[in-house]
């Protein structure tokens, strides 16, 4: 069902707190995952119990600065206590079910809250922005999504510029901000007996959203089509490995890249252990063979594993982006890999928990020319 | 030697069950084949993640052979059909990535089949001489 929420004295963040709270209060759910404001001024997810402490929630502040789906996954667990309403963007949607499917989260006592995302800041870049009064950065994002970036504002993420999924209406609760003049209300879609529960009532489904959002997706899919025909041509220029090796070629092997992944979750990833601490004579003989070698080691084969094992389920939140200290667009090229391999066995990673990852779901009669 | 000298290494990594003990039948039976292959026993081709072909690839393997039983006969049931499909997205992304997917082969070889194991290193051989050397080999930034 779907309802209208309007806004008093134009205080958007109030509405939407207030809707929240009422979630929660009426014990539709246990606990509410969802962004809290900190003294940094920025934001980060927690479980909220107290519904009291909801003043300080902030689901719209356009900041990245984890993919929440990661710590819900943990919650939900072996022996999840109580239902949680996970308050989360479309990508972290998206990641949540990929866990589901890699078995690191699970979905049945969750109640997805999906909130309308027109595109987040990296968090230096929100702090800035949020140092001047009254900066609230979101109201100027929805009232004309299409022109962030080029409205005088600063510019989005590089993963949100190309983001062509900034809505999830596949979640039990999905908050319709886009297309509405905030100022007024809102729309919320969520299930009858839900509802029944916290009376609300029904409201008209016609608004601006869908058409809104059609118009987001095309212009932000154009732009993701020509950055990544971009990356894909670097990652072709010079001889086999050259655009790879060149793209890559500032990487100081922190690993934040995989350790900001929402997906990328091997308690024994082999890049984590002494797997690679090899042997001085094996360095030396590399540095014999080549005149030289690159330290630390195997950096190329670090990226290439990670682009192996997680460019099938690579939803494109671009939080490997956003930490990398050296400016790398990892985000870009797991997308550009992502997208190719995705289509080639015809995937959507981050939509149906039940559907199988594409390496578990092997037939005997497919791709039977191979290994003839 | 080929014409110019270069000999490719092969790295292979071969099932326990079939391609294994069909190497081991070239051998037995005394079948010529090419000097330039590594063989790697593994468990089952199921059991090969794509970490292992990219190290081989990346520390200077000329090619990589992944030999497994053939579809319908694996010893584990369906561990050949995950092997096959982790190939097929491999090589999906040493394309994009533009790496060489022709340097990865995956081949179903039974236990019975000496002279198909042969036949397939030969082969191989001859297609990575015509490539030439593998650009990593000399690449020390890899």
């Amino acid at each position: 069902m779907k309802t209208f929420v309007p806004v008093e004295n134009g205080d958007t963040l109030q509405a939407v707190r207030g809707v929240l709270r009422r979630i929660l209060e009426s014990g539709q759910v246990e606990a509410l995952m969802v962004p809290l404001r900190t003294p940094a001024g920025t934001v980060m997810p927690a479980l909220v119990t107290d519904p009291a402490l909801l003043d300080q929630a902030d689901p719209l502040a356009p900041v990245y600065p984890v993919n929440a789906a990661r710590a819900l996954g943990w919650m939900t667990q072996r022996e999840p206590r109580g239902r949680i309403g996970a308050v989360m963007r479309s990508c972290e949607m998206r990641a949540m079910i990929e866990l589901v499917k890699l078995k690191q989260a699970c979905v049945d006592c969750i109640t997805l809250i999906s909130v309308d995302c027109a595109g987040t800041y990296d968090v230096p870049v929100y702090l800035d922005a949020v140092a001047q009064p009254d900066n609230l950065l979101w109201p100027l994002l929805f009232d004309d999504p299409l022109a962030s970036g080029s409205n005088g504002g600063p510019a989005l993420r590089d993963a949100c510029q190309m983001c062509e999924r900034p809505v999830y209406d596949e979640a039990q609760v999905v908050v319709q901000l886009l297309g509405h003049d905030l100022a007024k209300g809102f729309s919320v879609v969520l299930p009858d007996e839900m509802a029944g529960a916290l009376n609300w009532a029904p409201a008209s489904d016609a608004d601006g959203r869908r058409a809104m959002v059609d118009k987001l997706v095309a212009q932000r899919t154009a732009r993701r089509d020509a950055v990544l025909c971009e990356t894909r041509d670097k990652l072709n220029s010079g001889r086999p490995g050259e655009g790879l090796q060149t793209l890559f070629a500032a990487c100081i092997r922190c690993h934040n890249c995989m350790t900001a992944c929402p997906i990328c979750y091997c308690k024994t990833c082999l890049f984590k252990g002494p797997v690679f601490d090899h042997d001085p004579i094996q360095y030396m003989t590399w540095a014999k063979r080549k005149g030289a070698l690159r330290l630390p080691s195997d950096t190329m084969l670090f990226h290439l594993t990670r682009l192996n094992h997680m460019a099938l389920s690579c939803i494109g939140c671009g939080a490997c982006t956003s930490v990398c200290p050296v400016d790398i667009p990892v985000g870009r090229v797991f997308r550009a890999v992502g997208g190719n391999v995705q289509s080639v066995f015809d995937y959507v990673p981050g939509f149906n928990p039940q559907e199988l990852l594409p390496l578990v779901a092997f037939q005997a009669e497919e791709w039977q020319e191979v290994g003839e | 030697m080929s014409e110019n000298g270069f000999e490719p290494k092969i790295v292979a990594f071969l099932c326990n069950w079939c391609t294994y003990v069909g190497a081991d039948l070239a051998g037995t039976s005394r079948i010529q084949y090419p000097p330039n292959v590594r063989v790697i026993r593994l468990m089952c081709s199921g059991a090969v993640d794509q970490v292992y072909v990219l190290k081989a690839l990346l520390d200077g393997a000329d090619g990589v052979l992944i030999g497994g039983c053939h579809p319908g006969d694996c010893h584990y049931l369906e561990g050949n059909y995950k092997a096959r499909r982790r190939v097929v997205a491999l090589e999906d992304i040493l394309k994009t990535t533009g790496l060489e997917p022709e340097r990865v082969w995956l081949r179903w070889i039974s236990a019975s089949e000496g002279q198909r194991f042969a036949e397939t290193v030969t082969e191989f051989t001859a297609k990575l001489k015509a490539m030439g050397p593998s650009p990593m080999r000399q690449d020390w930034a890899v």
